[in-house]
């Protein structure tokens, strides 16, 4: 079976990226793919940019170099109310849920429906309820917030994203603090939402099990490069080191366990500094 | 030497930079006007939370500092035989300084560092982010409704500092040490003017809030997103807007009374 994605069917496309912050590059020249209808996984260890790159995505920051597409359209290129309006067609679920701590859970998810629509409030509850439902959280409709466990927060915050019916999500760290049942409703979300929505879905991770459990198709992302990629068996059958070590989860490897450093002995002998 | 004028240089950029991204803000939040008008709810409630919610600060401080200026405007006046003029100096020194000013200080102390507080750690906590993302512009839903109620609250609480600072004078000059109810008012009324006095302290506390949520909501927006962060900034808020309300003060009187 052919698993290579051709560029006609994504519906994300990132061509030879360049990013940095300071003097540290971030990304140097990555391609990646993402095909509609599809979940496709950044996985990597932390610190390699995958937030970064659903900003990038999303427009928040601007390439050094390189050209990222949705939807056939370059997104650095986009006027403000052009790149706007395909943000409303993009979903995004953050790591802390980045709920408005001021409005309680049912105004949080009418709040994308009532900035960008004129319906009626009667209307907009009715949305607001089946979005809720989909996430299992119909109940929970007047909590604030503060009133939420991190997993529920998540949930709502997903509610929330899908509540102007997108036709992609990213997700950032959608498993990370998270325990077991949480996770596995993230996960059966995640999944059922992709499958019954029709959604694109691009899951930024280093849960390993959770999200190879679902993907279509793995990034694995170090060091501003990808070192590998393919679906979730051929990533886990893969004979490259890095991917070797991410998925086994090993201490020392391509990735060091030790930060960059001069010779220890050099270091614990040399007296008269402070640090 | 030159570590010295290194560290100058360093500084001088990094406060000129600060000062484009402050004035850039600004446009942007003004542009935002129109928008916010439309929609005078998310104005409304803005003023509830920065201006209502400043009334009985305003008002306790405002009785105080009345309290105060009729004590020791009696005791240097009374020397004079020179008493039932008490009105027309609690009155002057309310209205064309102490009103504008002390309300901006106290509305920078206790919504100027509000505003920073929630601005900054709506950034910490990505809600910023997410709005952007939601195709929502934060400035427009968030900051210039915050500004607008700022600026339009600053009015209407240096009136009320110095409506009760008034009240207060004479509390203590007539109720207390016996100065001319009647002589208080009407020397008030003879000698304060509407243009030169009230005008101009309205102009000034106008200036001031202009500036004063400008500093909060700036320092919030700006604020690296965390807890230092934000705690950092609301101090800068604090201490930012005291200097410019103090400083503005002195160009605004100058300006205002120089020809008197």
């Amino acid at each position: 079976m052919d698993n290579s994605v051709s560029p006609q069917s994504s519906l994300v496309s990132v061509n030879n990226l360049s990013f940095s912050r300071g003097n540290k590059k971030i990304f140097d020249d990555i391609s990646l793919e993402f095909e509609r209808g599809k979940i496709t996984a950044i996985m990597g260890p932390s610190g390699t940019g995958k937030t970064t790159l659903l900003k990038l995505i999303g427009g928040q920051l601007f390439p050094e170099k390189g050209i990222i597409n949705v939807d056939g359209n370059n997104v650095h290129r986009l006027r403000r109310s052009e790149l706007y309006n395909l943000r409303k067609r993009m979903g995004m679920l953050f790591q802390s849920g980045a709920l408005l701590t001021d409005m309680n859970v049912f105004d949080n998810v009418a709040f994308p429906l009532r900035e960008h629509t004129h319906l009626p409030e009667s209307m907009i509850r009715t949305l607001v309820l089946m979005k809720l439902q989909a996430v299992g959280l119909r109940g929970a409709r007047k909590l604030m917030p503060n009133e939420l466990s991190g997993g529920m927060a998540r949930r709502i915050a997903l509610a929330r994203a899908i509540a102007l019916d997108p036709m992609m999500i990213m997700y950032d760290e959608p498993f990370t603090g998270q325990d077991p049942i949480s996770k596995g409703a993230l996960v059966h979300l995640i999944k059922s939402l992709n499958t019954i929505l029709g959604l694109t879905s691009i899951v930024v991770s280093h849960d390993v099990q959770e999200t190879a459990a679902i993907a279509d198709y793995i990034y694995v992302i170090s060091e501003g490069k990808v070192v590998g990629q393919g679906t979730p068996k051929e990533i886990q059958q893969s004979e490259s080191d890095w991917v070797q070590q991410f998925m086994t989860g090993a201490a020392d490897g391509p990735a060091h366990f030790h930060y960059p450093a001069k010779d220890y002995i050099d270091d614990l002998l040399s007296t008269g500094k402070r640090y | 030497m030159i570590e010295f004028l290194q560290h100058l240089g360093e500084n001088t950029r990094t406060s000129f930079t600060k000062l484009g991204r402050g004035t850039f803000f600004l446009l942007q939040t003004l542009s935002g006007i129109p928008s916010v008008l439309i929609r005078p709810r998310l104005l409304l409630n803005q003023m509830h939370s920065v201006g209502v919610l400043s009334f009985l600060i305003i008002t306790i401080s405002g009785l105080f500092v009345g309290m105060v200026l009729g004590l020791q405007g009696y005791y240097i006046l009374s020397d004079f035989g020179a008493e039932e003029t008490l009105g027309v100096m609690v009155a002057a020194s309310l209205v064309r300084e102490l009103g504008p000013v002390v309300a901006a200080l106290l509305f920078a102390g206790r919504a100027g560092s509000a505003l920073t507080a929630e601005i900054g750690l709506m950034k910490a906590t990505e809600q910023l982010s997410g709005m952007e993302m939601m195709a929502v512009d934060p400035i427009k839903r968030i900051i210039t409704p915050r500004f607008l109620a700022g600026f339009l609250s600053m009015p209407l609480l240096a009136a009320l500092f110095s409506a009760v600072g008034i009240i207060g004078g004479q509390i203590v000059g007539s109720g207390l040490l016996g100065v001319d109810e009647g002589a208080y008012w009407s020397q008030m009324q003879a000698k304060l003017d509407f243009q030169d006095d009230i005008i101009n302290g309205v102009i000034k506390s106008i200036v001031f809030g202009f500036v004063a949520s400008w500093i909060a909501l700036f320092e919030g927006y700006d604020a690296i997103p965390t807890s230092e962060g934000v705690s950092r900034a609301t101090t800068r808020t604090v201490v930012n807007s005291a200097f410019s309300i103090l400083g503005l003060d002195f160009i605004l009187t100058a300006l205002m009374f120089g020809d008197n």
